[in-house]
């Protein structure tokens, strides 16, 4: 099951170094965008979304379909972000914000009847056969070598684009009047409705913020995955594991574990090809005995 | 000048009603007395199709149904059989082995079908196979390419057959084009990148047993398996990079494979390594995939050229001007089992009774756009598909997709088809 001797003729390259760090950014980027506004939602309305991979999806379908019309990527993921938003806007006030502080299965039932909805909606207008979107005309470019190892240049914009995105966020929730809205109401509803602030409102924007966080994660996406209904699926177990990690309510906790996660993935693809899915979960458990909050998570656990 | 002329109205009178009465008793009797298929001469034999129709793999069961469906238009467009049309029941497991069980009794039970056409995956092939062994109920399997599911004796079942690709013919074929290729260009460091699951394990181990055998310096430096249905592949590509072998073989499939393409092509791994990909060849993979690369060996699959017939391109112009998908494998192998199921009625005279069905269908060859030669056969020994169309084609980037068909001589293919049931007891 261990190969140490790859692992260690691996670690001694700087080629196979460079590879293997760089596909663990990659793969991290992607999962922390979409946990990052499952760390977000949590964190200020204190609900799981559980459908928050149907948002990575509609966003993916989005970017697709804007793309072949219009032939502009930049546009493509504008439209997957905006559209990912505005859906989770109405999801918030339509449906999940009549279960907030219900018991948590009534929030699971609720989020997954959503993802059933808009799998068999996809399926409908999008059809059940899987779509690809290609590569963008200005990505395609042949890798850059650095060290021996290979780097595509849409991996490095996709890397770009998150880490950019990922710091916005922070600047979002710590430093901006929203931010400090939002995090007061958190806190105490009440209060911040009674000084005329409409605290509904702002509820609704950060989540539509978070859905379209995994909206843009799902146009990044959607160049070289392919679109299937139900693709949100397997991104969001993936994405609970780093918001666990990396601490409920943490940005940079989720930035942290996504990157851990994402290395774990292409190191373990080289030195225990056949435990990598095991060694993500051993890790969630060790954290969750050793540091119950998550590695940057603050407070107690709810 | 032009008399007209008006008939008296009569009334019927008591005789007419009479003999009317004693005509209509008699045809009654008469048909009353005749052998039950043909009492039954206004209704329709219904074929019953349990498939997948959602999930990931629900463009395959599409393209099955539409092909099925297509052939059946066909049929009773030109009169059906003996006067009675067919008519296909479909039903969506879910590639469930369960739910397929469930509605393969289902479908005989309460729908009433006279023939079970098994449209599922392998997982879910097994399961019918055994409701069927169990109902005493005709069926053709029609996509399970499990080489067991018809090799190994204890599945065989007298009234039951397959119609369509055997893994063990695919590896033999694939093993020889490879080993021809490999030699020519002086390969030998292989890596291997399959979907992780018994068919990937399966397919990818018979792929390379045969490589070896016939290009015995091959060595396997590296393997890797994703998950199926993986979305990402960065992990396996850097891990092929970095093995930096001369050859990659991969079974992925279906989306799985066209993502794989796509974020390969980033690394240009194609660029580096020759490639074999077994499931490569069909419309729906071919033209989803953006970043086409050319020089990649293509198992046959199902392709309009391939061969290269008028009555291929014929079938292939009919099945899409009546289907909204493309063709696949899938739709040829459901194609050829409406036919061999019409001509086994044809030699029934319409009767559907399951042991006369399997009598005309055991060793029947049927003329088929899909044949080496123009037929196709359900070899009497084993009740499975042969000589249909194996080899392996190499990738361009626009339209067919694919060229330079090598084709595997059947004789070559059942020489070591025989000494691979030796090795595996299967007789």
């Amino acid at each position: 099951m261990f190969d140490f001797d790859a692992l260690a003729a691996c670690m001694s390259t700087s080629a196979c170094l460079v590879n293997q760090a760089t596909s663990g950014l990659i793969i991290g980027m992607l999962l922390f965008l979409v946990a990052s506004g499952v760390t977000l939602i949590f964190g200020v309305l204190h609900v799981i979304n559980f459908a928050h991979g149907s948002f990575y999806m509609i966003g993916a379908y989005f970017a697709y379909t804007t793309y072949h019309i219009t032939g502009n990527y930049f546009l493509a993921a504008l439209v997957g972000a905006v559209g990912a938003g505005i859906c989770g806007i109405l999801f918030e006030r339509l449906i999940i914000s009549r279960v907030y502080g219900q018991n948590l299965l009534m929030q699971l039932l609720v989020c997954y009847a959503f993802i059933l909805i808009v799998d068999d909606l996809v399926k409908i207008i999008w059809g059940a056969e899987y779509l690809a979107m290609g590569i963008p005309a200005e990505f395609r470019l042949p890798p850059l070598r650095f060290a021996g190892g290979f780097v595509p240049p849409f991996y490095l914009f996709l890397v770009a684009v998150s880490v950019f995105i990922g710091i916005g966020s922070l600047l979002l929730v710590t430093k901006t009047r929203f931010g400090k809205i939002v995090r007061a109401a958190a806190l105490n509803a009440p209060m911040v409705s009674a000084l005329g602030i409409r605290v509904n409102v702002y509820f609704a924007l950060l989540f539509g913020f978070g859905c379209a966080l995994a909206g843009v994660a799902g146009a990044l996406a959607a160049p070289v995955r392919s679109l299937t209904p139900g693709m949100g699926l397997g991104i969001l177990v993936e994405s609970f594991i780093v918001t666990v990690i990396g601490g409920m309510g943490s940005i940079p906790g989720a930035f942290l574990a996504a990157i851990i996660l994402g290395l774990t993935r292409s190191i373990g693809s080289v030195g225990f090809p056949l435990f990598v899915d095991g060694a993500m979960f051993m890790i969630m458990a060790l954290v969750l005995i050793f540091r119950p909050t998550g590695l940057l998570g603050q407070g107690a656990v709810r | 000048m032009k008399k007209s002329y008006t008939r008296p109205r009569r009334g019927i009178d008591r005789r007419t009603v009479l003999k009317g009465a004693a005509a209509a008793a008699a045809v009654t009797t008469g048909i009353t007395g005749f052998p039950a298929y043909l009492k039954a001469a206004n209704t329709p034999i219904k074929i019953g199709v349990p498939t997948i129709l959602s999930g990931r793999v629900a463009i395959l069961g599409e393209s099955s149904v539409a092909a099925i469906k297509n052939e059946i238009r066909k049929i009773n467009e030109a009169g059906g059989i003996e006067g009675r049309t067919l008519e296909a029941v479909v039903r969506d497991s879910r590639g469930k082995p369960d739910e397929a069980a469930r509605m393969t009794r289902d479908l005989v039970n309460n729908e009433g079908c006279d023939i079970i056409l098994d449209a599922e995956a392998s997982g879910a092939s097994f399961a019918v196979n055994e409701v069927v062994r169990d109902m005493k109920q005709f069926c053709i399997h029609t996509n399970s390419e499990t080489s067991s599911l018809t090799a190994d004796p204890k599945n065989q079942v007298d009234w039951v057959f397959r119609s369509c690709r055997q893994g063990i013919h695919d590896a033999v074929g694939g093993g020889l084009v490879a080993a021809k290729v490999v030699k020519e260009k002086g390969l030998k460091k292989w890596a291997t990148i399959s979907p992780d699951y018994a068919y990937g394990r399966a397919n990818t181990e018979e792929f390379m047993e045969y490589v070896k055998l016939f290009a015995p310096e091959t060595e396997v430096i590296t393997e890797t398996w994703p998950k199926l249905f993986q979305p990402d592949y960065t992990e396996n590509v850097t891990a092929l990079l970095n093995a930096q072998p001369e050859v990659v073989y991969s079974c992925l499939w279906g989306g799985d494979l066209v993502a794989f393409f796509d974020q390969a092509s980033l690394y240009g791994l194609f660029d580096q390594f020759t490639a074999f990909a077994v499931n490569l060849g069909d419309y729906p993979v071919l033209t989803a995939i953006k970043s086409r690369p050319a020089g990649v060996y293509s198992g046959s699959r199902y392709h309009k050229d391939i061969p290269d017939t008028a009555e291929n391109e014929a079938w292939y112009e009919s099945f899409m001007a009546n289907s909204n998908v493309l063709p696949t494998n899938w739709s040829w192998q459901n194609a050829a089992a409406v036919n061999f199921v019409v001509e086994a009625l044809k030699k029934t005279g319409g009767d559907t009774d399951s042991m006369k069905l399997a009598e005309a269908t055991s060793g029947l060859t049927i003329d088929s756009p899909f044949g080496v030669d123009g037929t196709l056969t359900i070899r009497e020994d084993d009740h499975t598909l042969v000589n249909y169309m194996v080899g392996y084609s190499k990738t361009i980037v626009d339209e067919p997709y694919v060229v330079d068909f090598d084709q595997t001589a059947w004789s070559e293919i059942y020489k070591h088809e025989a000494e691979w049931k030796k090795r595996n007891g299967y007789m």
